[in-house]
């Protein structure tokens, strides 16, 4: 396939995509396509074989099966081409902890053949976008974890990327820094930039995705926008019980699971709670109270992407 | 300068990206590069001055002696590329490779594992130059004071040796230093080292040895070396010399082409 830059094209095409280490299977046979502008998620818990998708994106790890192009380019043989188009925020910080913030951007720019002087330019401004500009002269070491995520994601963007990968962007921050960095991924996205990340947060997904795919045990289990996936896989909301064990009694879930039998169009009993799916919630608290059942905790919630999650391989996200 | 980079393909002007990469790293920290220049300074003035009272003239192969310390200069200079190189490809090398992950955010751009490679390999020649230029400049000065340590026109010709002396053990460092797994492994390099250094005619001349060790010093790469510069300080010069060129260009390129390899091996997973 030759190079366009059609805007129907998608930036990211992936069909059967495979990744094998050894006899471990990574990535196993994955479809997916990432069109222009768009936010797109791989949505999954740790191990699901998403930044082992994300690598083969980057050009920096070889596909072992199936068919994969990055603006219609061959990661094989088009490597270096694709990166110069690419920003790639990777999991683990790679800073270089040799130079100041400044320098870090600086020298990055350089490695994307940019001048000193517009790798400047582009430094100074990158630094005002993420909040950096009084720590250009500091060390890295010393930032914090929310402002070296941010000089991450600043060094990204230092060749003015089309597409940017980010893996796992938030993992590990604070609240607060959390919404300061994806307050600045959708600016990008706003400018046009098309964003490409792995999370097995729900609400980072929720917030920024456009769509997103659900991976589990390195196979994509399902695909659509947030509210569409909710909407195709669980009730609009959710009535979350919880009872206090007695001390001494052995396992109740029997017997409770008979008590809320054809409560609601699907139960799920966790070690902590008991989620009923309901579409109406207080009705159904209501019916659990006719039933003789005293939980200790009730709350009614909108239904989420962990749900989701839940319902379709059996297993919790967060765990 | 603008002629320069134009001219310059993509290929030669990438490596040089993480030269000024390691050049902002030192630029505040620039006395910690000058350490290495001493070492070699040092040793010339107990080895070839000290010792060499004692020991007098030493007779070359081509049949001239020459005093103690125009014997032994060369071989610290040979010495002092190889030592500058090894420093540089081995704890440096590791450091940035396994630990502060340099190379995974370098390749994300289109710098490419050759570049990376050759760009390490360059700043190590470039600092392993800066010694050399010491070096001789000292030399050069002990010759205005009448102690001449120099005899032959082409003298500055061990300059650009240097540079080859350097150029194999950078390569063949970098790719040694592929294979480590953990810093205490580098006890081992010491190991091949120490004995080159010592016994490599460095200080005295090999026909010391048995005909089958003679052979076997011959073989090593620091002998190449000293013999290289010692062949243009001394001005004795013969075909054996090109043995030394193209065993050291030779030894420098295969170490990039390995380091290459495993790089990709290490880094792309």
């Amino acid at each position: 396939m030759s190079e366009t830059s059609s805007a129907s094209q998608p930036q990211i095409h992936a069909r059967g995509l495979t990744k094998r280490f050894g006899s471990f299977t990574a990535v196993d046979g994955i479809d997916f396509d990432v069109a222009p502008g768009e936010a797109f998620g791989f949505l999954g818990p740790n191990g699901a074989g998403k930044t082992s998708a994300m690598r083969m994106i980057g050009t920096v790890s070889p596909v072992t099966a199936g068919e994969l192009t990055i603006f219609g380019l061959d990661p094989a043989r088009h490597g270096a081409r694709i990166r110069s188009r690419l920003g790639v925020v990777p999991q683990a910080d790679t800073l270089d902890n040799e130079l100041s913030v400044l320098e870090n951007l600086l020298i990055y720019g350089r490695y994307f053949d940019l001048s000193w002087a517009e790798s400047r330019r582009r430094a100074t401004e990158l630094l005002e976008f993420v909040q950096l500009t009084e720590r250009a002269n500091d060390q890295v070491e010393p930032l914090s974890g929310g402002m070296k995520r941010r000089l991450v994601i600043a060094r990204a963007l230092i060749n003015e990327p089309s597409l940017l990968l980010l893996d796992e962007p938030t993992t590990g921050l604070d609240p607060q820094a959390r919404h300061l960095l994806w307050d600045r991924l959708y600016r990008l996205k706003q400018r046009g930039v098309t964003l490409c990340l792995t999370t097995h947060y729900m609400d980072e997904a929720e917030q920024l995705c456009d769509r997103l795919v659900v991976m589990d045990r390195a196979k994509i289990v399902a695909e659509g926008s947030p509210r569409e996936l909710i909407d195709r896989y669980v009730t609009r909301e959710v009535l979350e019980l919880r009872f206090h064990r007695p001390e001494g009694e052995t396992d109740d879930s029997a017997v409770l699971g008979k008590k809320l039998e054809g409560l609601a169009e699907r139960i799920e009993q966790l070690p902590d709670r008991v989620l009923v799916y309901a579409t109406d919630g207080e009705a159904a608290a209501a019916a659990a109270y006719e039933r003789g059942l005293r939980p200790a905790s009730v709350l009614v919630r909108r239904s989420s992407l962990e749900d989701v999650f839940l319902r379709l391989t059996g297993r919790s996200l967060a765990e | 300068m603008v002629g320069l980079r134009i001219a310059l393909p993509l290929a030669m002007r990438r490596p040089t990206r993480l030269v000024q990469r390691n050049m902002l790293v030192y630029r505040h920290s620039f006395m910690v590069i000058f350490s290495g220049f001493f070492e070699p300074l040092f040793y010339l003035l107990s080895m070839g001055f000290g010792v060499g009272a004692l020991i007098g003239d030493v007779a070359l192969g081509d049949g001239r002696s020459v005093p103690y310390a125009v014997f032994v200069a060369p071989a610290l200079l040979a010495s002092s590329a190889m030592n500058g190189a090894i420093y540089e490809t081995s704890n440096n090398f590791f450091g940035k490779l396994k630990y502060a992950k340099l190379y995974d955010a370098i390749i994300a751009t289109p710098m490419s594992l050759q570049d990376v490679a050759r760009g390490e390999v360059l700043w190590a020649l470039m600092r392993g130059s800066l010694y050399s230029i010491g070096f001789l400049g000292v030399v050069g000065l002990l010759s205005l004071v009448g102690l001449g340590l120099i005899s032959s026109p082409l003298a500055w010709l061990a300059f650009p040796s240097a540079t080859v002396v350097g150029y194999a053990f950078a390569g063949a460092g970098m790719a040694a230093t592929t294979f480590v797994r953990k810093w205490r492994d580098f006890d081992f390099l010491q190991l091949a080292i120490m004995p080159m250094f010592l016994f490599s005619g460095t200080f005295y001349p090999i026909d010391a040895y048995p005909a089958a060790v003679q052979t076997f010093v011959q073989l090593t790469p620091l002998y190449r070396g000293v013999h290289l510069i010692r062949a243009f300080t001394t001005g004795s010069l013969d075909a054996t010399l090109l043995i030394d060129l193209v065993y050291l260009i030779a030894m420098g390129t295969v170490g990039l082409a390995i380091t290459s390899r495993r790089l990709g091996k290490l880094l792309l997973a």
